[in-house]
């Protein structure tokens, strides 16, 4: 078997990336999933913005079968039960809609058959293949049968488990303290505010946060993330997140219609995501939003550069690590900044007690917040608690 | 094996993998391997959203 290029996994930003590279010219694409459904069993969170809609040129009609849920901004909830509104134009990219990610990922799947991207399902790699140090294809597994997939260009888009990244090399262990271990319940007959997503703060979900985003009137996924290296001995998250149900009245009244688990790295940015014949994206790139947790915002941006920049890999024969430089500058331009300084907040946000997350929701609750930067929430707080500021300070 | 994986619980989410510095582990979906070369370092048992890993011998 033999393509130019060879995307392994299908979730958004691998069917993202093939479309993009076969929309840019590649004759011959694969996308192999080790699924059996692409998107299927939902292992997400769903909170999206929609402002990159546009840019990845995937229209108003075909979104509308995939947002479930509009929301009119976020709340912030304190440990001692105050609260903040942040309305979604500032709020980031995961406030706006929450989706379906089922019907999102096979959408972006069918985009990029459109483009004539094929597609194998319950095919998974199971080692890369290697010629004089170059990554030329990859051998994989598929209902029993063993078989090398050759490729001009291999695409790694298998997300937090990242295995071609490990497989070939290209691979740094993640720091225990930025590994979120998440549990999640989609909920259903329960009473919260159905307009907002909702975000609490503090030793709920240490290191992290507990997230209510709407699905319906009375619907919503309920979950929360903790840093590993703040979890009890011995507790599970899936511990914590019970808890959190059992002392909130709305929520304790409503059953699950499904139960979701998961890790998800909040890192810096890794240092190179390609190497001969091969280029990382997505959560395998580690582009994960460090401070919301979210990957797809970031992970479409760069998978539309990464088909871009492949494609013209393939139209001009070099699939060596020098010529990725341009995917590797472009994606940087266009989304380290903010990777670095949203890590940097969340390094110090994992330290914060409840106490200190009780002041600064009680400040910024009576200011009026241009945008969600560490800087403008920082002068928010400074003026009624400039203590706590002050340790903070080397942050601006 | 060197971890022990109680399939009752075990929700095939992959954290286990992801968090594993060694390369151990492998989501074959819905079929946890487990290869050579544990460390004991015990990441997998505690980021397992639902506490099904344990260590042999614990």
């Amino acid at each position: 078997m033999n393509y130019d290029i060879l995307v392994v996994g299908g979730g958004p930003i691998g069917s993202t990336a093939a479309r993009f590279a076969a929309k840019n010219g590649v004759e011959d694409v694969l996308v192999i999933e080790k699924r059996q459904e692409i998107g299927s069993p939902v292992r997400c969170a769903e909170g999206v913005s929609l402002s990159w809609l546009d840019e990845l040129e995937i229209d108003e009609s075909r979104a509308e079968d995939f947002i479930k849920w509009k929301v009119k901004g976020a709340k912030l909830y304190s440990p001692d039960g105050k609260n903040m509104t942040i309305g979604k134009e500032i709020a980031g990219d995961e406030v706006g809609a929450v989706v379906e990610r089922d019907i999102f990922d096979k959408e972006m799947a069918v985009l990029a058959g459109e483009e004539g991207v094929d597609f194998m399902l319950k095919t998974a790699a199971t080692d890369v293949i290697k010629k004089d140090g170059k990554i030329v294809g990859v051998e994989a597994k598929r209902m029993g049968e063993k078989f090398e997939i050759k490729a001009d260009l291999v695409i790694g888009a298998d997300g937090f488990e990242s295995q071609i990244g490990r497989w070939a090399g290209l691979y740094e262990p993640v720091s225990s303290k930025d590994i979120m271990t998440c549990f999640q319940y989609r909920m259903a007959n329960i009473d919260f505010e159905e307009d907002y997503t909702h975000f609490y703060l503090g030793t709920a979900a240490p290191g992290g946060y507990v997230w209510i985003f709407p699905k319906g009137r009375d619907k919503a996924n309920v979950g929360l993330g903790i840093q590993l290296t703040q979890l009890d001995g011995g507790k599970t998250a899936k511990d914590y997140l019970d808890e959190f149900i059992d002392s909130h009245e709305g929520l304790k009244k409503g059953q699950a219609l499904d139960m979701v688990a998961g890790g998800v790295e909040v890192q810096s940015p890794l240092e190179s995501v390609t190497m001969d014949g091969m280029i990382l994206v997505g959560d395998a790139a580690r582009v994960v939003d460090p401070i919301t947790g979210g990957g797809i915002a970031n992970g479409m941006k760069q998978a539309k550069i990464a088909g871009e920049e492949v494609a013209k890999a393939i139209k001009q024969g070099r699939t060596d690590e020098d010529f990725f430089d341009g995917y590797e500058k472009r994606w940087r331009d266009r989304l380290e900044d903010k990777l670095w300084r949203n890590y940097l907040a969340k390094e110090k946000a994992t330290e914060l007690e409840d106490e200190e997350f009780d002041k600064i929701i009680d400040a910024l609750s009576e200011v009026k917040l241009e945008e969600m930067s560490t800087e403008a929430i920082l002068k928010g707080v400074q003026k009624k608690y400039p203590e706590l500021v002050e340790s903070f300070e080397d942050m601006l | 094996m060197s971890v022990e994986v109680d399939m009752d619980k075990c929700m095939h989410c992959g954290a286990c993998v992801g968090t594993c510095p060694e390369n151990v582990l492998f989501l074959n979906d819905l079929v946890l391997e487990v290869n050579e070369g544990c460390i004991r370092c015990e990441l997998c048992v505690r980021g397992c959203p639902v506490g099904a890993l344990k260590l042999r011998g614990d």
